[in-house]
């Protein structure tokens, strides 16, 4: 027995002394080996009788569990030493940027279109499209502006040459030719919203040749103007996020409804900076009216049955007021720098549920 | 449209104050762009008397002037020629803000004289140009009194914008007019008192249109004076005039403008000495015709326009701008004055087609009140007698006044209907009397026969009645109601169509590109390089500049344009995109909605991990299938061509199609292209034709294909196959998938190489084929069969061998 107890305690001790993995093998192999000295032990167990023979087997398997156990322990203490070696010698310096990747962003056009298809979308409405090269009867012959009218003249008309039937071919001046392409070729009731591109030749601080315009209509039997003031108003406080914007309805004129309002948003401008929300001052931001019984009658609508509303508004005009933005020109000249700063996260789509600001 | 308040309170009875004044003219549609109250700028400005005015002693050209300002006398040092000795002048003092230079007077020493505040010019009161001296007022103006109240400045100008239909309202009385319906004080009587003549007037009106055209003018009306004094106008009216920015000129040429400005009916004055053959004649002008106008340009005539002419030819434009020869001046005595109607599209088309803009003009083509030839003859011959004095003669009319009366019926129910509030019928038939219509009962009960006044040449119908009831009675008081919700869930705003348009913006974002949003439209040279010249029915007739003058065939031109921009900021690596329309031709179908995006320079930054490299067609490639597969394209059917337009590298580029579709185009722009742009490069791009992408079949629910996952090994193995040159890498591809429809799930391409060892004009492709058993785990002999028919398929489809 004393003999065992001084093997387990030598070869625990070499257990210990193992310096690396290597030694430790080492030791393993010359006390559990094939020629081992515990191994070597137990093969002259076999020369023991009955009660011995069990007795000393006992004995020497304690020895040899706690050997195993020291070297399963020293291995792990040894293989944890050897990890944290290497892993210290992988430093990497973590303040470096990462790699570069490009990062896109979403024009505020494109955002404000997506918000105005959302708030809409909600109320029922749905997207309508036309040409952006127009004739003359959806730019203006429909919508009551006759050739001379003084309305037209404001309109400041890009033209193209006359299509070979005569017809007098225009960039779009306003989205409104939409609303006259829809009713061609629908039956009320219709709801619809029409974005898209229109054009005026004008080219100054406050005014781009090219700019985009969110046009609206409504008609059915029953629709109005109590109904184009709710829907107005309800869309005003959506989009700019003022639960108690003040909108104010004005009597102005287009030839195309009648009768017809401006709506003008509460602001105030103390100190140069132009606030939204109640204030003491108003804003104009879009046109609106009951279509014209001419206009319906032009598209073959019975305007004694049917009646509703439409409306337009500057895209880039309310983007502008909503984020901030100081110069129109700005939104066509696709600086990156611009971009950047004023663009939107691609996969920051905007929903009523998500929240319609960013 | 500009008057001031005490302008307006000439026709308009109130009690009212400014401020209400003005927020009732925008309630009722008469939109306030500005209130100017020019007394408060003005406030500190008093009159003050000079008591001596002595040379400076340190100054050639200043003067030591003791000022009395009436509550005490100061010294001031002034520089003004003129300031001397007992004048009566403006005097500002320390503390005040001098308007005109936007400097806080401080007292302060000039060469040693101390000096306290200052006496001022027109121009440093912001008033007029006029600073050759000081102003200088008459003896008797009252010392100590506010200057603007001396001036007549202390009347608030009120500047309105006035919508096309509202013709009535170009002169104060219609506006004054809308208040008074709105409640806001009763319109005051005009005095249309007629004056009978003293004689039978030496000038006649003739009318020669040809037959059908005479309503080029339906009516004139005309009458002579004799012996009238053409000096100054009156004080007031100078005053007025000046503050809706109109030069006072002469008392006949005051009048007129006084008339418009104030009834908003233009007149014209001729000198009748100088109008020769005793008759003005209103015809068309003949082609070649020339006219010298008032404002001393001369303008070549045709057959469209309307002139007024004597014995000696043209010398007024109608119901535009009169002429140089017959104006009147400082010595007319003998006045043929005229007072017409004219067609106002012929009045539009001449002054646009001369670019001849007039107060006038603006008027006529609005449509002027029909029965004011006589009642505007009558008030500017009570004006011209009063102010001018002399006799007038009887009047002189040619045609008669046009049919303006029509009745249109109004049901009071329409006005809820339409407008969604309920204005008593009382109240309704008050609004339209005030404002000058009259109003028929009919048998049926809450039906009306309305009658517009002659100046409401825009009322055409009943919705035109039922806005003035509403306007009048204000929006403010319409109730507020819901749009009714069709269903009680939104549905979808937008079609599968449309809704590719945000996925393409969002897809192509999410890869690092930027988004652009460019004109409609381009240079035509630089058009020409995307197709070649721009046809002429695709450039436009009126552009603002020759940078803005053809539609764009594609929208590449203005992504290179904005990255030539970009380079010169110095950002000359970027990404851009832009999703919007090209045009090819003038009809509908002619416009193309394109997804279309470029990059230039390096992938990235120059940076540690050395990553960055030139872009190359792959990268554009890779924008493509990306954009294709989020769209739902089939991406697994289409095939690469080499053909795609010659604004790209020849043999850099291609195109993506299915069958003779083509959807896009995409690879390296051409260096000629680069160089019209003077871009470096490289720079690749691409275009999607995104209507050409067949929609998903539509099928019925929102159920996913069944999705069996295999539960064995997938096997890969690689093949390297030596062929020629021209072999395109995607034949090999194809031909490897053909080769066992089931098994092979995948085949890329790992590596491309060409050696002299391998032969001149030869290369090698490396390719990965990924095996996928379906229903057991494939044995030796299963790969040894189907490499075997791979590599033949290969062979056969390519004329190249395996690699070995």
């Amino acid at each position: 027995m004393q003999d065992l107890n001084q093997l387990r305690d030598e070869l625990l001790a070499e257990v210990q002394g193992a310096g690396d993995l290597e030694a430790l093998d080492r030791t393993r192999v010359a006390a559990l080996g094939k020629k081992g000295r515990i191994t070597e032990l137990m093969k002259q167990l076999g020369a023991l009788d009955g009660e011995a023979r069990k007795e000393a087997g006992q004995a020497l398997n304690r020895v040899k569990d706690a050997v195993a156990e020291a070297l399963d322990q020293r291995k792990a203490g040894l293989a944890d030493v050897a990890l944290n070696t290497r892993l210290a010698a992988e430093r990497i310096d973590v303040s470096l940027p990462p790699r570069p990747e490009g990062r896109g962003v979403i024009h505020p056009i494109s955002q404000v279109l997506d918000e105005l298809v959302a708030i809409f979308g909600e109320m029922g409405f749905s997207v309508a499209e036309g040409p952006d090269i127009e004739d003359d009867f959806h730019n203006f012959g429909a919508l009551n502006i006759p050739p001379e009218h003084p309305a037209r003249q404001e309109h400041d008309t890009f033209y193209l040459p006359d299509r070979a039937d005569g017809a007098k071919m225009v960039l779009r001046t306003h989205t409104s030719p939409v609303q006259i392409r829809t009713m061609q070729k629908t039956t009320p009731p219709i709801r619809i919203i029409a974005p898209g591109r229109t054009y005026r030749s004008d080219h100054d601080a406050t005014h781009s040749p090219m700019f985009h315009q969110v046009e609206g209509l409504v008609i059915d039997e029953k629709t109005h103007m109590g109904h184009l003031k709710g829907c107005l108003i309800e869309f005003c406080r959506a989009f700019f996020g003022v639960d108690d914007l003040p909108v104010r309805f004005r009597p102005s004129y287009f030839p195309f409804t009648e009768p017809s309002a401006e709506v003008d948003i509460g602001c105030t401008r103390k100190g140069g900076e132009l606030t939204i929300g109640a204030g003491d001052d108003w804003l104009e931001i879009l046109g609106s009216g009951m279509v014209h019984p001419r206009v319906l009658e032009n598209c073959g609508i019975d305007s004694t049955k049917y009646q509703g509303f439409a409306f337009g508004m500057g895209i880039e005009r309310i983007a502008m007021l909503k984020y901030g933005i100081p110069d129109l020109r700005t939104f066509y000249d696709s600086d990156l720098r611009w971009l950047k700063h004023y663009g939107f996260v691609p996969l920051d789509v905007p929903t009523l549920t998500g929240g319609l600001a960013r | 449209m500009k008057f001031t308040l005490s302008w307006l309170k000439e026709h308009l009875d109130t009690s009212a104050s400014l401020d209400e004044i003005v927020r009732m003219l925008s309630m009722i549609g008469l939109e306030v762009e500005g209130v100017e109250d020019r007394s408060a700028a003005l406030a500190p400005f008093t009159i003050a008397h000079v008591v001596s005015a002595e040379q400076h002693p340190d100054a050639d050209r200043l003067r030591v002037c003791k000022v009395d300002t009436g509550t005490e006398i100061v010294q001031v040092v002034c520089g003004a020629p003129n300031a001397r000795t007992g004048m009566k002048g403006v005097f500002a003092p320390v503390g005040s803000h001098v308007p005109g230079t936007g400097i806080d007077l401080k007292k302060g020493t000039i060469r040693g004289q101390e000096s306290n505040g200052m006496l001022v010019s027109e121009r440093e009161l912001g008033l007029s140009d006029e600073h050759d001296g000081i102003i200088e007022l008459p003896a008797d103006a009252p010392l100590g009194l506010a200057f603007a109240k001396y001036a007549g400045l202390d009347d608030p100008l009120i500047d309105i914008a006035i919508t096309p239909n509202r013709a009535d309202c170009l002169g104060v009385r219609g506006v004054a007019r809308d208040l008074a319906a709105a409640g806001l004080g009763t319109l005051r009587p005009l005095d249309t008192s007629k004056r009978n003549g003293s004689y039978e007037s030496p000038i006649v009106w003739r009318r020669d249109f040809p037959a059908g055209q005479e309503s080029a003018c339906p009516i004139v009306v005309g009458r002579h004076f004799r012996n009238v004094k053409n000096g100054p106008s009156p004080k007031w009216m100078q005053a007025r005039l000046k503050a809706v920015g109109l030069r006072p000129i002469s008392a006949l040429v005051d009048i007129t403008n006084y008339v418009m400005m104030d009834l908003g009916r233009p007149l014209h004055v001729y000198d009748a000495h100088k109008i020769e053959g005793g008759h003005m004649t209103i015809r068309l002008a003949r082609d070649g015709e020339t006219f010298h106008a008032l404002n001393g340009k001369e303008y070549d005539l045709d057959a469209e326009m309307i002139v007024l002419g004597d014995d000696h030819g043209v010398d007024d434009l109608a119901g535009v701008m009169g002429g140089e020869r017959t104006g009147v001046s400082e010595g007319t005595t003998e006045v043929f004055l005229e007072t017409a109607l004219f067609d106002p599209i012929r009045v539009a088309i001449t002054g646009r087609k001369l670019g001849l803009l007039s107060d006038a003009r603006y008027r006529f083509e609005r449509g002027l009140d029909q029965t004011s030839p006589y009642w505007g003859t009558d008030i500017a011959t009570r004006l011209i007698l009063e102010i001018c004095g002399g006799a007038c003669s009887d009047i002189v009319v040619e045609g008669t006044e046009p049919e303006w009366q029509r009745s249109y019926t109004l049901r009071i129910a329409r006005i809820a209907e339409l407008g969604g509030v309920a204005v008593k019928e009382g109240e309704s038939i008050r609004i339209l009397q005030t404002l000058g219509f009259e109003v028929a009962t009919t048998e049926t009960t809450g039906t009306y026969s309305v009658t517009p006044p002659p100046w409401r040449g825009d009322i055409i119908g009943e919705a035109d009645l039922v806005e003035e009831v509403l306007r009048i009675h204000g929006y403010d008081n319409i109730p507020v109601v819901p749009l009714p919700r069709e269903t009680s869930m939104p549905q979808p705003a937008i079609t599968p169509a449309q809704r590719r348009v945000p996925l393409a913006k969002r897809l192509l974002a999410a890869r690092g590109l930027v988004e652009a949003v460019t004109f409609s439209f381009m240079p035509s040279g630089q058009a020409a390089l995307f197709g070649g010249p721009v046809p002429a029915e695709m450039r436009l007739s009126n552009p603002i500049s020759s940078d803005l003058d053809a539609m764009r065939p594609s929208i590449l031109g203005n992504l290179l344009a904005a990255a030539q921009r970009n380079a010169n900021q110095g950002y000359p690596d970027l990404a851009l995109f832009e999703v919007g329309p090209q045009f090819a031709d003038p009809t509908p179908k002619g416009q193309s909605a394109m997804a279309t995006g470029i990059r230039a320079g390096r992938t990235a930054p120059r940076d540690w991990s050395k990553q960055q490299r030139p872009v190359d067609a792959f990268d554009a490639k890779g924008d493509l299938l990306a954009l294709l597969e989020a769209l739902g394209a089939p991406t697994a059917n289409l095939q690469v061509s080499t053909d795609a337009p010659d604004w790209y590298h020849p043999g850099r580029s291609g195109c993506l199609r299915l069958g003779p579709n083509v959807l896009a185009s995409f690879g390296e722009l051409h260096p000629r292209v680069l160089a019209a742009y003077d871009l470096k490069g490289p720079v690749v791009g691409f275009e999607l034709f995104l209507d050409r992408v067949p929609m998903a079949k539509a099928k019925k629910g929102s159920t996913k294909p069944f999705l069996k996952l295999s539960p064995f090994q997938p096997v890969e193995r690689d093949f390297a196959f030596v062929v020629e040159d021209s072999v395109a890498a995607e034949q090999i591809v194809r031909a490897a998938k053909g080769a066992d429809k089931v098994l092979v799930s995948e085949v890329g391409v790992f590596d491309i190489y060409a050696g002299a060892n391998l032969g001149e004009g030869k290369k090698s492709v490396a390719i990965s084929v990924t095996l996928q058993p379906t229903d057991r785990t494939l044995t030796e002999e299963d790969i040894e069969a189907v490499s075997g028919k791979i590599v033949a398929q290969v062979e056969k489809a390519t004329g190249g061998s395996l690699r070995r």
